[in-house]
């Protein structure tokens, strides 16, 4: 994000968004994906335990925010948080030697799949209790607005979420307190195995429900990374005046089941391929050739991704397994676990 | 030293820290304008205004999650939540995000803040406002726990669990409010972790925390008094970190441990006492310990029945006398 775009030459004239920070989507998106991808090969071959979620398929929703987001702004995302924290600039190596239960990775191994975090990226956690993050993203809006600094979180979630008591309160109070937060909801029709239309009353499970918070309804095509970088770029803007927050739902598909042991058997026969004929990443190609981006260009940027990816997992592959101390330390402030004297 | 109830010293505590420290803010229900449903925290919003003593909506997870966010970013938030049972509306982020976000990060992220809540029975509330549910906090691995039982304590401790880097669960017994004792005038801090010995006999030691501690101490003067029996009285004051130096020389020194909890008997805080005398100082031992627990039953509300099960003075005297003798 600190290659942002001051505007070289413009591949296409009178554009909003510019091929530069077209070409930024279109190399996060990949990196995403390439990563997403690598990670499921790995599991394959045994060498990433427990379980995982992955995003293929919906990454251009995490790749708009991390290019529209400012450095020091925050990002709250799920379990299914490997794509957003990667958005935000944290270490393929390091997403990938967390997932293999490796020294090098984010968190010494201590937190694994569902809790990615880079502090230093001002990624602040990936949360595993649906719902729980919302209003942890609304405190550190409320700590951003306290303090005056114009950071603004952004707090990512499913479709699920949004039945559950935490995205509710989460709304209400940041509403009340005007808070400098985005929610954003990324609607892949299902939560978990079961159809979100059919357990929730209304037809979009987020932003049907903006209107009871005094929110407007704010739908968008979450496959379309244009579309996201424009919607994420005029909520964030806002919020960092003091606009408060926004609801944003997102529409999207994974490519796979809720997680690693999910084969997704439960989608009805030809969604699946519908939704792939939409892969984010299939038509954002198409239309960066169809606004004139040649495509070496974009040939160039897979193969460095690929590159990258492959070089992240040489690097995971090689770092050693967590040291034994670590299982001791850091419950305390004073690096230490213990309880009594 | 200047006389203090127990519900002044909170604020009193609150508005130490605020005056030395930008970054504490504080939120609640009903916490900035009603001055807390105790009266806890009278005076705050007129003292700081209404950007750091802030009224929340009857939402507990926003409230300690709002406070989870502002703390890892920055903040050294104070929440209330306004009763203890209500810890059971958002433990998901007391237990799963506030006490494991540090470890699971491995170190990266911090969450300094302070949750005080109003714990105990002595209100005739009925169980779902009248627990006392410190062991449920004891249990979590990644969260300080703090019972005063004393106004200079309640002070002290608040203020030096807002000056932690840790979250810490500070538990004020309600029925203790009124309570009124001496406490330093001036900046006064305490330190997180450390028991205190009220008296010192020589044929047994009671363990006690909160309203728990009065009450040994009466039961003490009696059993002196009365029968002869001379005990030693510890202040736990802190459960995690737990003193165990001072709870173990105090056993050692008298041969017998009593522990007084308000909490129900299973897994009560006074079970992991038990056990540490068990393991460490069982040589030391002149007879069986002694747990006096309220029973394992949920809280009833009328004065009779509310009395008859939490540990009373005249309970505490009476197993005493039964099992010392």
């Amino acid at each position: 994000m600190t290659t942002k775009a001051k505007s070289k030459k413009p591949a296409v004239a009178d554009d909003d968004i510019g091929s530069d920070i077209r070409l930024e989507l279109f190399r996060m998106q990949l990196e995403l994906r390439l990563c997403e991808k690598r990670a499921y090969d790995l599991f394959l071959q045994n060498l990433i335990k427990g379980t995982s979620h992955l995003s293929l398929g919906q990454e251009a929703i995490a790749a708009a925010f991390g290019v529209a987001m400012r450095p020091d702004d925050w990002t709250f995302c799920t379990y299914r948080g490997h794509a957003h924290t990667l958005a935000r600039g944290a270490s393929m190596s390091g997403v990938l030697g967390e997932l293999m239960g490796r020294e090098c990775g984010l968190l010494g191994g201590k937190g694994g799949s569902m809790h990615l975090t880079d502090v230093s990226k001002g990624a602040m956690g990936s949360y595993a209790i649906i719902g729980a993050h919302l209003p942890v993203a609304a405190g550190a809006a409320w700590s951003a607005q306290y303090r005056g600094t114009e950071q603004v979180a952004v707090c990512f979630f499913g479709d699920g979420t949004t039945n559950i008591g935490a995205f509710h309160e989460a709304l209400n109070f940041s509403v009340v307190w005007k808070l400098p937060v985005i929610f954003v909801c990324e609607n892949n029709l299902y939560m978990e195995y079961t159809p979100i239309s059919a357990v929730t009353a209304v037809e979009h499970p987020a932003a049907d429900r903006a209107s009871a918070y005094g929110l407007e309804k704010i739908v968008v095509d979450g496959n379309d990374a244009d579309a996201m970088y424009l919607t994420a770029s005029k909520y964030i803007a806002r919020a960092r005046k003091g606009g408060g927050p926004a609801l944003i739902e997102a529409m999207t598909y994974r490519h796979s089941g809720h997680s690693r042991a999910d084969p997704g058997k439960y989608r009805p026969e030809g969604e699946l391929e519908k939704w792939l004929e939409r892969d984010p990443i299939k038509i954002y190609r198409e239309r960066l050739l169809g606004l004139g981006i040649v495509e070496a260009t974009l040939n160039d940027i897979e193969g460095e991704v690929m590159q990258q990816v492959n070089d992240a997992t040489e690097t995971a592959k090689a770092s050693a397994p967590p040291s034994l101390d670590g299982i001791y330390k850091h419950v305390w402030a004073d690096g230490g676990a213990a309880w009594r004297n | 030293m200047a006389e203090l109830t127990y519900r002044d010293a909170v604020a009193a505590g609150i508005a130490q820290e605020m005056e030395r420290d930008e970054r504490v803010v504080f939120l609640g229900e009903d916490v900035a304008h009603a001055g807390g449903v105790f009266k806890a925290t009278v005076g705050l919003l007129d003292k700081f205004g209404p950007k750091r003593v802030r009224d929340c909506p009857i939402s507990e997870q926003a409230i300690l999650g709002a406070a989870m966010g502002a703390a890892m970013t920055g903040l050294r938030p104070i929440a209330e939540i306004m009763f203890s049972d209500f810890l059971a509306v958002c433990w998901d982020i007391v237990a799963n995000e506030i006490a494991k976000s540090r470890y699971m990060t491995n170190g990266q992220v911090q969450v300094p803040l302070v949750i005080r809540t109003a714990n105990g029975a002595g209100s005739r509330f009925g169980a779902q406002h009248s627990q006392s549910v410190e062991n449920w906090a004891m249990m979590i691995p990644g969260i300080k726990v703090v019972a005063p039982a004393f106004p200079a304590d309640v002070k002290g401790l608040l203020a030096a669990a807002v000056r932690d880097d840790d979250p810490v669960l500070f538990f004020e017994q309600k029925s203790l409010y009124s309570f009124k004792g001496e406490v330093p005038d001036g900046e006064y801090v305490d330190e997180l972790g450390k028991a205190r010995v009220l008296r010192q006999g020589k044929d047994c030691t009671i363990v006690a925390l909160a309203l728990m501690v009065h009450r040994a101490l009466a039961a003490a003067e009696i059993l002196e008094k009365e029968h002869g029996i001379s005990c030693t009285v510890v202040d736990v004051r802190s459960l995690v970190p737990l003193d165990t130096v001072t709870i173990l020389a105090e056993v050692a020194r008298t041969g017998r441990l009593v522990t007084v909890e308000e909490n129900p008997r299973l897994c009560g805080w006074g079970a992991e006492i038990a056990s540490i005398i068990a393991d460490e100082c069982f040589w030391e031992l002149d007879g069986p310990i002694i747990r006096i627990t309220t029973p394992h039953i949920p809280l009833p509300s009328a004065d009779q029945l509310e009395d008859n099960t939490v540990p009373s003075v005249e309970r505490i005297v009476r197993e005493i006398r039964e099992k010392i003798d």
